[in-house]
């Protein structure tokens, strides 16, 4: 009956959104009277295994075939699907990424499980089982009655405060069958930043559009961002131009993100830009027109020059 | 080589969302219906791969009558036949399960569609597809090519990229930059007119999940300016007031 996590990895650690995912899932379980049960896939550390325990799980199975250390939608839907039949799960919780979409996406199919998606809040379980998600890019939200016998929550990034412990839990080893038709899919070649903080689950993000002029100018963005140990990110013609790579792009066709800050430097603050960061807590907007859309939708502004204002944030940020 | 493009009919990128009737429908008063911008991508690549492979484009959408204006522009810019699945898309299991059961009609090598609708944003119903029909799914695909009965990908990955090759038939989830958005030409509206739209009644299938109601953001506060001269009082600000630094 236990709550099922699909807690994700990201080079081995367990990513800062599954913990969310944990903690979450932790308070579910409480709200229905049962425990909590992370899946983590791949190879880890006990210690990470361990933090499972500390956000909440009172259980984690470990699937450590090695054909699962490369990330892989397909194989994963089938594994945390042997997981949740093994413990009778009846809710899975999961945050929302990248490969946790395509995970989901199969694991629904699967069991014929009613999902929300963007989750943003703990469940009202007085009417049935009714969650309230975001939708149209965050420009509203929906209250959904998850009816079928098996729910899939996915959570949205900065649903919940999380709170570590001391707690424990059992770590158990996971073998399920894994099914080759999983394995079809030939990856050639992986391009990765490291050691950078994924603008997904980033709680800072400074972000830059077309007002930096050209991606030579780039420096005084990254050099906000490494002061305040924030992710960077770009509007939609940077990453068109060229001067930044796609997966930084945010709003409406990009990246959504809703981390607890967002600084918006030279850009104008189109809809569908705003579509893709107006969950973010606090946001920032520097920018030298003080007509600039974006200023409706700031918390605090700054009519300047980036070229003059960056720096001295950055040295500002520095000093603290 | 015979590819199904899945579209979605969505409000317009600068819609001001607002709701009706108790806040249980979207109010569509004044607002433009367009197709989905990430399904307008993967219709742009699969009307490429028609013009240089010589493929056959099927568009298919889910969805009331109300939806066949973004049916018509999509066999505008190239599509040669469409087929409406008469319901309301009431959620991304049950329009995987209305693809799925055209597409187990025929053989499609190709299943295309956005990487998710700008409307709910599941981002789910290329995976249920490909699982109810035992192929792959993959997304975000950002390139594609086709090689004989392997195709070629790249796929978004969080902070970077990958190469992956697969056989056909695949579902895969589109996003830019697979090809540009196309714009209709005036031969392509007039062509469209006479093109084939078969309408279809939905399978039946069980309600898994539902919407109750709907609400929209509280507005934010008033910003606070800070003056240029003074830019470095924000840090201080996020620290001690705003305390997200
Ligand atoms: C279907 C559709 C989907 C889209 N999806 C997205 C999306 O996902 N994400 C996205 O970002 N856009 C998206 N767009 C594009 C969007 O409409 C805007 O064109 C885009 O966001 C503008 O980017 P920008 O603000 O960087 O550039 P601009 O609009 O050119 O703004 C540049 C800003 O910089 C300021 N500036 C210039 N120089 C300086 C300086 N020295 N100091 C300070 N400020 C300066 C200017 O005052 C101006 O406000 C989409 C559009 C469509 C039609």
């Amino acid at each position: 009956m236990s709550v099922l996590i699909f807690a994700e990895l990201d080079e081995g650690k367990l990513k800062k959104s599954s913990q969310e995912a944990i903690f979450y899932g932790a308070k579910v379980a409480g709200m229905l009277g049962t425990s909590a049960t992370a899946i983590v896939l791949g190879a880890a550390d006990d210690s990470e295994l361990a933090l499972a325990g500390r956000f909440g799980a009172a259980k984690v199975l470990h699937a450590t075939d090695t054909k699962l250390n490369e990330p892989n939608g397909m194989a994963y839907a089938t594994v945390v699907a042997a997981a949740a039949q093994q413990e009778g799960t009846k809710v899975i919780v999961l945050a929302k990424s990248s490969l946790a979409d395509a995970m989901t996406a199969r694991l629904a199919g699967k069991l014929k499980a009613g999902l929300a998606a963007n989750v943003i809040e703990l469940p009202d379980l007085s009417t049935g089982f009714r969650v309230k998600s975001s939708i149209y890019t965050g420009k509203a939200f929906a209250y959904n009655d998850l009816k079928a016998d098996i729910k899939i929550l996915a959570i949205k990034k900065n649903t919940i405060v999380t709170e570590e412990t001391e707690a424990s839990a059992t770590i158990e080893n996971f073998t399920p069958t894994l099914n080759d038709a999983d394995f079809v899919v030939n990856v050639k070649s992986t391009e990765k930043a490291t050691g950078d903080i994924l603008l997904p689950e980033a709680d800072l993000v400074v972000s830059a559009g077309r007002g930096l002029k050209g991606p030579e100018n780039w420096g005084i963005v990254e050099d906000l961002a490494n002061a305040l140990h924030a992710a960077t990110a770009c509007s939609k013609p940077v990453s068109d131009l060229d001067w930044r790579p796609h997966h930084e792009h945010v709003g409406q066709t990009g990246i959504k993100v809703s981390p607890n800050l967002y600084i918006a430097a030279g850009i104008s603050g189109a809809i569908q830009h705003l579509a893709g960061v107006n969950s973010s807590k606090v946001i920032v907007v520097i920018n030298k027109d003080p007509d600039a859309p974006f200023f409706k939708s700031a918390d605090y502004g700054i009519v300047g020059d980036v070229f003059d204002v960056l720096p001295r944030l950055t040295k500002a940020a520095q000093a603290l | 080589m015979k590819i199904l493009v899945c579209v979605t009919s969505v409000p317009d990128t600068t819609t001001k969302i607002a709701f009706t009737d108790n806040n249980t429908k979207l109010n569509k008063a004044g607002v433009t219906f367009i197709t989905g911008p990430y399904d307008d991508y993967a219709l742009a690549r699969a009307v490429e791969l028609k013009e240089k492979l010589g493929a056959s484009v099927t568009v298919l959408n889910v969805g009331g009558a109300d939806a066949e204006p973004v049916i018509r522009k999509c066999l505008a810019i190239g599509a040669d036949d469409a087929i409406r699945v008469n319901a309301e898309p009431t959620d991304a299991y049950f329009v995987a399960e209305q693809i799925a059961a055209i597409a187990k009609e025929t053989n499609y090598d190709l299943i295309l569609m956005g990487r998710e609708s700008i409307d709910y944003n599941g981002g789910q119903v290329h995976g249920i597809v490909g699982e109810m029909l035992g192929m792959p799914s993959i997304s975000p695909v950002m390139l594609l090519d086709i090689n004989g009965d392997t195709a070629s990908i790249t796929r978004e990955i969080e902070g970077g990229k990958e190469s992956l090759e697969a056989k056909l038939p695949l579902v895969l989830g589109c996003q830019e930059p697979i090809a540009e958005w196309k714009i209709p030409n005036m031969r392509g509206i007039m062509t469209a007119r006479t093109k084939p739209l078969r309408i279809v009644e939905p399978v039946s299938t069980q309600t898994l999940t539902a919407v109750g109601s709907y609400e929209l953001p509280a507005p934010r506060g008033a910003v606070k300016m800070i003056k240029a001269e003074d830019a470095e009082m924000l840090i201080q600000l996020l620290r001690t007031e705003a305390k997200v630094i």
